[in-house]
């Protein structure tokens, strides 16, 4: 839906590998764009201030925070949301981890998990529990008590090295 | 929570981002990485008339070591300073203190400019560029001025930059033979904001410290060179200059108290000064 006096702007990316090219208010999030513009609804909007992880896509490679950027700022950009991640089977070792250890209850913060342990994973492939605390520390869970995620990635990392 | 409605300009070059800046500084919000000044847009507390995105002015983010100078520009990345062998090698103190700011993805996008032109109190990087006796190098459409780091801090977000100004590179002398670096800090979880952290440079000879520099940050309003305990620390030792921070201006608060802070202060100086 487009208020009619709301400032908007031209912006195109890639998402997910397919090219999009819109107009977004100029004052939308990143993550609400991929919700309510182009329906990606695996990325999850919790805090919306940047403390709960539950927002995390890719841009440029990169996980970030979808509630602290704004729509327009990935103009030119490569984005990858879970939806992607998972498509392409890049996180399945971690996916298949998380559900064989009841790394999650409701869910709401798994994307966010994912792609944050995904991204730890590419740059350290063998991590101490504490480490994997570390990388997972701006993820917030509020149902299992983070120890069986911390399991999942431990086992997960385990089977990539194997 | 959704911002409220702001104009929005992301210009190429360094000129065009100066131009708006002197005419709509007052006005206008710098957009580097966000991480801050999202969130207060988000909340309403922060509702500037024009966002000025600085991430595609080239050059913003480069990082070099030359002549015993570390340069790292305003706008690179937190992770990717913390990643920088250059930095490792002469400001391992930033190393350090970079693995208290913040989590992963807040580190992807945040900036080094951007928190010290925020110049929240319980922010690492002012302290560090203070203790390092960094220089700050602003630009404005009327030129270019250099401000010594432990001259630019003012208070709760409050710095000497004008509204028209932009940093664009921070300037940090290598460390030096015989100097130390340390950075330490207490968090009610890690990468929480600090409750007190401290970061200090020292050149020892032998087990004696010969010269000191001090900064805290999460204590005071304004992160500054302590210089009444550096030269406690160098006179009369370590437990004398663990006394002398009861003269710090210490934040009050409902969570934590003055004298609370003060007492982890004190903590810290010690654990660094035992370690370092």
């Amino acid at each position: 839906m487009e208020l009619t006096d709301e400032p908007m702007a031209e912006m195109a990316c890639t998402v997910n590998g397919v090219p999009v090219r819109t107009r977004v208010p100029l004052r939308q999030s990143l993550v609400d764009w991929l919700r309510h513009g182009i329906g990606l609804t695996g990325s999850h909007v919790g805090c919306e201030h940047g403390v709960c992880g539950a927002c995390h896509v890719q841009v440029g490679g990169r996980v970030v925070r979808g509630c602290l950027m704004l729509a327009v700022q990935v103009d030119g950009e490569v984005v990858e949301t879970i939806e992607g991640a998972t498509a392409s089977g890049r996180i399945r070792a971690l996916q298949e981890a998380f559900f064989a250890r009841a790394a999650l209850q409701c869910g709401f913060c798994t994307p966010g998990m994912l792609l944050q342990a995904a991204e730890l994973l590419a740059a350290n492939p063998d991590p101490s529990r504490t480490e994997i605390r570390e990388a997972l520390s701006g993820n917030y869970c509020r149902c299992t008590g983070y120890h069986a995620i911390v399991d999942a990635v431990e086992a997960a990392a385990a089977r990539l090295r194997a | 929570m959704k911002p409220a409605r702001f104009g929005y300009a992301r210009p190429d070059t360094l000129d065009g981002a100066l131009a708006i800046l002197a005419e709509q500084g007052v006005e206008a919000a710098i957009l580097a990485g966000g991480q801050s000044l999202m969130p207060m847009l988000n909340l309403r507390m922060a509702r500037p008339g024009l966002l000025l995105d600085i991430n595609r002015i080239p050059g913003l983010d480069a990082i070099a070591l030359s002549g015993g100078v570390l340069t790292i520009g305003a706008r690179a990345r937190h992770a990717e300073v913390l990643a920088s062998p250059l930095v490792r090698e002469a400001a391992p103190m930033l190393v350090q203190a970079l693995a208290h700011v913040a989590h992963p993805a807040i580190r992807n996008r945040g900036t080094l400019g951007g928190s010290l032109a925020l110049a929240d109190p319980a922010a690492e990087m002012p302290a560090c560029i203070t203790a390092l006796g960094a220089t700050l190098v602003v630009a404005s459409a009327r030129g270019e001025r250099r401000i010594a780091a432990e001259t630019f801090f003012l208070g709760v977000y409050a710095t000497t930059l004008e509204p028209d100004e932009l940093v664009l590179r921070v300037e940090i002398p290598a460390i030096s033979p015989g100097w130390s670096h340390g950075f330490h800090e207490v968090a009610r979880r890690h990468g929480d904001y600090a409750m007190a952290g401290l970061a200090l440079a020292l050149h020892r000879e032998g087990s004696r410290v010969v010269e000191a520099r001090i900064a805290f940050c999460g204590v005071e309003a304004a992160t500054r060179r302590q210089a009444e305990v550096e030269a406690v620390l160098v006179a009369q030792g370590a437990e004398a200059a663990c006394a002398a921070l009861a003269g710090l201006d210490a934040m009050a608060g409902a969570e934590v108290t003055a004298a609370h802070r003060i007492h982890l202060a004190r903590v810290l100086l010690r654990r660094a000064l035992g370690q370092a």
